[in-house]
C-alpha cells in the first residue's frame, strides 16, 4: 500500500518538474551543449541561414492575342554559398487554361503545374517561363493569375548538422585572438570590480547601520544604481563622461582641477608623473571598473548589512564596558562576524563580474582596452560573424566558470562542515 | 583637552563642511551660476575657525543662536568673497552651516578629552561625509537624466553647464523631448512591448515555478538532490554563453524578431531562481496543512491552490516583482533577437536610439526616464518584497 502511494508521490512530483525542467534543459542546457559542437565547426554568420528555393512571378500580356498569357519566373537560390538539391515547384492556374510549349521539366495535370528542377547550385538563377492559353479563346483574368503564388521546396544540408570538425577555432583562440590580453583584462575588471564594490558595500552597511535621520530612504537610495535598467544608467554616465561635452569634464574644467578635458571612455592610457616616475593607468578599463562598482556594490551593502543586524548587541555593549574605542569595535567585532559573507559574496560576485557583458557593451563597446571575454563572444560572433569562433570563446568561458564553480562549492562545503 | 582629538575635531569638521560646500558650488554651477573656485584655503580656515569658536563659546551661548549667528558670518564672507550670488545660494549656504553647528554644538572642551574621543569624531564625521558623498553619487546621475531630457541641444552648446529648467516656458516646450520620443520614435508602442513581456514573463514563470518548487520541496522523488543543486549551478550560467546557440537555433526557427521567442528565453532564465526562493519559502509552511487537505482527498492541484498559494502571498510577491525587474531591464537577449523596430523592447529601443549620432541627447534621456521611472517607482513602492527577493536571488545581477 505504503509502496503504491510512494510511486503515486513520485509520478506525481515528475508531472509537478517536467515543464520547467524541460524548458530550462532546452534553453539553458542545451545551448551550453550546442557551444561545444558549434564551437568545432568552421561556421559564419550568413551561414547559418537556411538556403531557400525563391521563385518571384511576373504577368504579362502577349500583344494582339488576349486569349495567351506569359508568366516568368525569376527562379533563384536564396544561399550564396549552399546548394539546393531536389527542388520542386508547384502553381496553380485558373481553370480551362493550357501551358504551351511546356517545359520537360514539367507537367501539367488539372489546373497545376509541377516541376522537378534537380539540383540548383549556389548563387543560381534562372528565368523560367510559361506561356498560358485559354482552351475556349476567352480573355485571361491577368489579376486572377497574380494571385496564385507558386510553392517550391528543396532540400539542402544545414552546415549546422554535418559532421565537419575543425580545430580552428581553438588554434584561433589561443594563438591570434590576443589570448592573454583578453585574459588579464577580464581578470583585472572582474577582481577590482568585486574589490570595490565589497569594499564600498561595507563601507555603505556600516553608515546605514547606525541610527541618523532618513537612514530607511537613505537605504532605498543606495538600491537605486543596483535596480534601474542597465540601459538608461550606461547612456546617462556616458553623457556624463563625454570628454566635449559631458557634464564631468565642464566640471572639472570650470574649477581648474584638469586643463584638459579627460576622454575618460576613449583613452586607453593615462600617464601620471608620480615623484618623476611614469605611472601607465589603463584609463578606459578603470572608468569601466568605476561604473561597476557603483551598480554593484548595493548588492554587497544588502548583503552585508542584513548580517550587521543580525550581530548581538550585547557585543558591542560589553566591549563598551571594555572600553574599546570604534575602531577596536569594528575590528574585533563587526570584521570576524562579517568575513564569511563577504567570502561568499566575494566568490559569488568575482563568477559574475567576469561574465558581465552589457555594462561594458553599452560604456566603450570594448574599445580602448576594455574587452574582456564576454566581449569577445559578442565580437567574434556577430561582429566579425565567426559564429564558430564564437562558441569556441564562449567554451572558454564555460570552462573557466566551472573551474570557478568548483571552487565555490567546495568552499561553501567546507564552511557547512565547520559550522 | 588632548590636543590631538582637537586638531582631528576641527579639521575633520572643516574637511567636512567644505565637502558639503563644494557639493553646493557644483549644483549651483548646474543652475547657470558662474563660479570657479572651491575656495579650499579659505572656507577650511573659516570652517577651523568656526569650531574652534564653538568650543571657546560652549553653553554660553544657546544653540540655536549660536548656529545663526555662524551662519550669518559665514554666509556674509563668502557672499563678500564671491559675490552676486543670486538670493537662493546663499540661503542654501546659510542652511549647510546651521546644519553643521548643530553638528559640531555636542562637542565641548570636556567630551574631548574623553577616552577615544579623537576616533568618535572621527567616525562621527566620517559617517556624516559618507552620507553626503554616497547620496551625491548615486543620485547624481539620476538627477543629471531628468534635467537633461527638459533641456534644448542648443542651449547646452551655449553652456554645457547650465542645467537650470525654464518651468516657465510653454508646457509643449519644457516635454518636447517627451513628445518627440513618443511621436516620432513609437515609444509608446515600446512600452507596451516591455510591459507585455514583463507581465508575460512573470505569469509563465510563476505558473511554470510554482508546481516544480512545490515538488522539490514537499514530494520525494529520484533525483531530488541532484536537482536541487543542479538549479543554483544552472543559475550561475551567464546569458553570453548561450547567446550564439540561441542565435542560430531561432533564426533557423524564425523565433527572432517575435516577442514570443523573447518570453520563452527569460521564463527559462528565471525559472532557476523563482524555483529557488518559492522551495525555500514552501518548506517553512507547517506540513500539518496539507495532511488534513490530503484526509479530505484533495489532490496535488488542489493543495497547490487552495493551501500554498493563498499562505505565500508574500514570497509569490517578492519573486513575481523580481522577476519582473529582471524582465523589464534585460538588455542582451532583446538586443541579439529584435532587429526589426516594430518589436523593439523599450531598452533595445534606446540602444537603437543612440546607435544613430545624430539622435540629440536629451530623446536619449527622455527614453531613458522612462524606462527608469517604472522600474523605481515599483521599487520605492514595493521595496520590502523587492529587497528580499533581491537577496534571495542575489547571487544573479
Amino acid at each position: 500500500m505504503s509502496d503504491t502511494l510512494s510511486k503515486i508521490e513520485k509520478r506525481t512530483a515528475y508531472i509537478l518538474l517536467l515543464p520547467a525542467v524541460f524548458l530550462v534543459f532546452s534553453i539553458i542546457l542545451f545551448p551550453i551543449l550546442a557551444n561545444v559542437w558549434i564551437s568545432f565547426k568552421e561556421v559564419g554568420l550568413k551561414d547559418i541561414r537556411i538556403p531557400e528555393p525563391r521563385a518571384k512571378k511576373i504577368v504579362k500580356s502577349i500583344k494582339d492575342s488576349s486569349d495567351e498569357i506569359k508568366i516568368i519566373y525569376k527562379l533563384r537560390n536564396s544561399s550564396l554559398i549552399l546548394d539546393i538539391r531536389d527542388v520542386k515547384f508547384q502553381d496553380k492556374t485558373p481553370k480551362n487554361v493550357e501551358p504551351l510549349n511546356l517545359d520537360e521539366r514539367c507537367q501539367f495535370k488539372s489546373n497545376i503545374i509541377n516541376c522537378n528542377f534537380g539540383n540548383w547550385k549556389a548563387k543560381y538563377k534562372e528565368n523560367f517561363q510559361i506561356i498560358l492559353k485559354n482552351k475556349k479563346g476567352e480573355k485571361i483574368n491577368k489579376k486572377e493569375i497574380k494571385s496564385l503564388k507558386p510553392k517550391l521546396s528543396g532540400k539542402s544540408d544545414n552546415i549546422l548538422l554535418n559532421t565537419n570538425f575543425t580545430l580552428k577555432n581553438f588554434k584561433k583562440v589561443f594563438f591570434q585572438n590576443e589570448f592573454f590580453d583578453l585574459l588579464m583584462t577580464t581578470f583585472y575588471y572582474t577582481f577590482f570590480g568585486t574589490l570595490g564594490s565589497i569594499v564600498f558595500g561595507i563601507l555603505a552597511a556600516q553608515l546605514v547601520n547606525q541610527k541618523f535621520f532618513g537612514r530607511t530612504f537613505m537605504r532605498s537610495i543606495l538600491l537605486f544604481p543596483y535596480v534601474g535598467p542597465v540601459v538608461a544608467l550606461a547612456y546617462t554616465w556616458e553623457l556624463l563622461l563625454d570628454p566635449y561635452s559631458g557634464t564631468l569634464n565642464n566640471i572639472l574644467l570650470n574649477f581648474q582641477v584638469i586643463q584638459e578635458p579627460l576622454n575618460l571612455l576613449g583613452q586607453k592610457y593615462l600617464t601620471i608623473n608620480f615623484f618623476g616616475f611614469d605611472l601607465k593607468l589603463r584609463l578606459a578599463l578603470t572608468t569601466v571598473i568605476i561604473f561597476e562598482i557603483w551598480r554593484y556594490f548595493p548588492l554587497a551593502f544588502l548583503f552585508i548589512l542584513a548580517r550587521l543586524q543580525a550581530i548581538p548587541k550585547e557585543l558591542y555593549e560589553a566591549a563598551d564596558v571594555d572600553g574599546a574605542g570604534p575602531v577596536q569595535k569594528f575590528v574585533s567585532i563587526t570584521l570576524p562576524q562579517i568575513t564569511a559573507v563577504i567570502s561568499i559574496l566575494f566568490m559569488i560576485r568575482f563568477i559574475w563580474n567576469f561574465n558581465k557583458f552589457e555594462d561594458i557593451f553599452l560604456l566603450t563597446g570594448g574599445a580602448s582596452g576594455t574587452r574582456t571575454l564576454p566581449i569577445n563572444v559578442y565580437e567574434q560572433g556577430f561582429t566579425i560573424s565567426d559564429i564558430g569562433m564564437g562558441s569556441a570563446v564562449s567554451i572558454v568561458i564555460v570552462a573557466l566558470l566551472l573551474i570557478f564553480m568548483f571552487v565555490y562549492f567546495r568552499l561553501l562545503g567546507k564552511r557547512a562542515d565547520e559550522n | 583637552m588632548k590636543i590631538r582629538s582637537l586638531i582631528l575635531y576641527s579639521f575633520i569638521s572643516s574637511i567636512f563642511l567644505f565637502s558639503v560646500i563644494s557639493i553646493w558650488k557644483i549644483l549651483s554651477t548646474l543652475q547657470g551660476i558662474d563660479l570657479k573656485n572651491f575656495n579650499f584655503a579659505i572656507i577650511l580656515s573659516l570652517g577651523i575657525g568656526i569650531s574652534l569658536i564653538n568650543l571657546v563659546i560652549e553653553d554660553k551661548l544657546n544653540s540655536y543662536i549660536k548656529s545663526i549667528v555662524f551662519a550669518s558670518f559665514f554666509t556674509l564672507i563668502d557672499g563678500f568673497i564671491i559675490q552676486n550670488m543670486p538670493i537662493w545660494y546663499n540661503i542654501g549656504v546659510f542652511g549647510i552651516i546651521i546644519f553643521y553647528s548643530f553638528k559640531i554644538d555636542k562637542y565641548n572642551q570636556k567630551n574631548l578629552e574623553l577616552e577615544h574621543s579623537s576616533q568618535s569624531v572621527l567616525f562621527e564625521f566620517l559617517t556624516l561625509f559618507g552620507i553626503v558623498l554616497f547620496s551625491f553619487v548615486i543620485l547624481f546621475p539620476f538627477y543629471m537624466m531628468i534635467v537633461t531630457s527638459f533641456k534644448t541641444q542648443a542651449a547646452l552648446l551655449i553652456n554645457p553647464l547650465d542645467f537650470s529648467i525654464n518651468f516657465a516656458q510653454d508646457i509643449k516646450e519644457l516635454f518636447k523631448s517627451y513628445f518627440v520620443i513618443f511621436d516620432t520614435y513609437k515609444f509608446g508602442r515600446y512600452i507596451l512591448i516591455s510591459t507585455f513581456v514583463s507581465v508575460g514573463t512573470v505569469i509563465i514563470t510563476l505558473i511554470f515555478a510554482i508546481p516544480a518548487a512545490y515538488a522539490v520541496a514537499r514530494l520525494n522523488f529520484f533525483g531530488k538532490n541532484f536537482l536541487s543543486t543542479s538549479i543554483l549551478i544552472i543559475y550561475m550560467f551567464p546569458a553570453i554563453v548561450l547567446v550564439i546557440p540561441l542565435y542560430t537555433v531561432f533564426s533557423q526557427l524564425g523565433l527572432r524578431n517575435n516577442v514570443g521567442g523573447l518570453l520563452i528565453v527569460y521564463t527559462a532564465t528565471t525559472l532557476p531562481v523563482a524555483i529557488y526562493m518559492l522551495q525555500g519559502y514552501f518548506k517553512s509552511i507547517p506540513k500539518e496543512l496539507e495532511e488534513a487537505a490530503i484526509m479530505d482527498k484533495l489532490n496535488w492541484f488542489g493543495i497547490i491552490i487552495k493551501i500554498i498559494l493563498p499562505l505565500s502571498i508574500p514570497a509569490i510577491s517578492s519573486v513575481a516583482l523580481y522577476v519582473f525587474m529582471i524582465a523589464w531591464n534585460e538588455f542582451l537577449f532583446s538586443l541579439m533577437f529584435l532587429d526589426n523596430p516594430n518589436s523593439f523592447t523599450l531598452s533595445r529601443a534606446i540602444q537603437y536610439l543612440s546607435g544613430d549620432a545624430e539622435t540629440p541627447r536629451q530623446y536619449l534621456m527622455a527614453g531613458s526616464v522612462v524606462v527608469t521611472i517604472p522600474v523605481l517607482f515599483i521599487f520605492v513602492y514595493f521595496e520590502k518584497y523587492l529587497v528580499s527577493g533581491l537577496t534571495a536571488g542575489s547571487v544573479k545581477g
